[in-house]
């Protein structure tokens, strides 16, 4: 039988030259997978929860809305509002604003703008019911109830 | 080859590198939020001329299975009374697949669905002809919470995603999760909605308890 050379017995030290590597790998993933937002959001946002979500296959054609109680009270007043962008717009102001979302798209998909609405659960129907006929008269009639997932 | 590492290391001190990455680790899992996108698609009906009346559309009772909201957020189911909304999805799932008085189509239909979903038509007289005909309809007032419409109208869907996937012999997640990007998972889309169209109207909330 040949001969084994006995190992060099070396420093007792986990190699710890792989850890960069790894947080880097962590550091990478956060970043690909979160968006700055680019907005303050000036209404309650508690988000209600359902079970069949879907998910939209194409992020571009999304444009969001939000509706909820204005955070600053004493400014804007206790009922539900509006926020496109970033300011609060009267229902009047959602055809102009979808027109102009629209516009932002490619020619061939601007039949396929759907507007997600972002509504807190203590929001009653009138105001949702409100935007929703703004959205019919805008033509932007694919509409997506944002909601999180629920645990069962 | 394997002994080259005895040379001794003369590598850069790369010990610090960790600490730097962990800073800009920290720094991004403050600064973001990972955007959710997720939600309950609706297509709305489309704009009424006001100079055109609205369709008058006979439609036999038995075919619309109404749900009501009212501002207490209490239901009136097909007009009975419900405190809350459990177990709707299941009224919803006999209503659709009822098959009261299918016309030659919807027998067509009938034979090709999987014995499981043959067994829930219950053939009753005064519930839906067939899936081509049935429509939930939901009505809120403008006083009802955003979140209980929102539960009625998540329970309508999970009815129809529970048929379709069935029908494909898929579980629910999964057939929500078909995306109809490839050819195959398009397919296996079509052939679970076809003859059974997603029929959920929502109807204009009358004034009551709002504003």
């Amino acid at each position: 039988m040949g001969k084994f050379k006995k190992k060099v017995k070396t420093g007792e030290s986990i190699p710890t030259s792989a850890l960069p590597d790894i947080i880097f790998m962590l550091l990478f993933f956060f970043m690909v997978t979160t968006v700055l937002r680019e907005q303050d959001i000036l209404v309650d946002q508690k988000i209600p929860q359902a079970t069949q979500l879907q998910k939209l296959q194409k992020k571009t054609l999304i444009s969001y809305i939000y509706i909820g109680k204005p955070k600053n009270t004493g400014l804007y007043g206790s009922e539900p509002r509006v926020q496109a962008n970033d300011v609060l717009i009267s229902s009047p102001e959602i055809v102009q604003w979808v027109n102009q979302e629209r516009d932002k798209l490619p020619e061939a998909d601007r039949g396929l703008i759907t507007i997600s609405m972002k509504v807190d659960k203590e929001v009653k129907m009138g105001p949702i019911s409100d935007v929703q006929t703004e959205l019919r008269n805008a033509d932007a009639r694919r509409v997506l109830y944002a909601s999180t997932g629920k645990v069962n | 080859m394997a002994r080259s590492n005895s040379r001794g290391s003369q590598e850069v001190n790369a010990g610090s590198m960790a600490d730097i990455a962990f800073l800009l680790l920290i720094f991004f899992l403050v600064t973001t939020t990972i955007a959710s996108d997720k939600g309950i698609l609706n297509i709305l009906p489309p704009k009424q001329d006001p100079n055109v009346p609205p369709p008058d559309i006979k439609k036999n009772e038995r075919n619309i299975f109404n749900v009501l909201i009212n501002a207490n957020n209490d239901l009136l189911v097909e007009g009975d009374y419900r405190r809350s909304a459990e177990g709707l999805d299941q009224d919803f799932k006999d209503f659709i697949l009822n098959f009261g008085a299918p016309d030659e189509e919807a027998t067509a239909l009938y034979n090709s669905l999987p014995a499981s979903l043959q067994a829930q038509a219950q053939r009753k007289a005064d519930s839906s002809d067939d899936p081509g005909e049935a429509v939930i309809s939901i009505k809120t007032n403008r006083g009802t919470n955003y979140d209980v419409f929102l539960e009625v109208f998540d329970l309508a869907k999970k009815a129809y995603f529970d048929i379709y996937a069935e029908r494909v012999g898929l579980t629910t997640d999964e057939y929500r999760r078909l995306t109809g990007d490839s050819e195959a998972t398009k397919a296996l889309q079509d052939k679970g909605k076809e003859g059974i169209p997603m029929a959920i109207s929502i109807a204009e909330p009358d004034k009551i308890g709002g504003n």
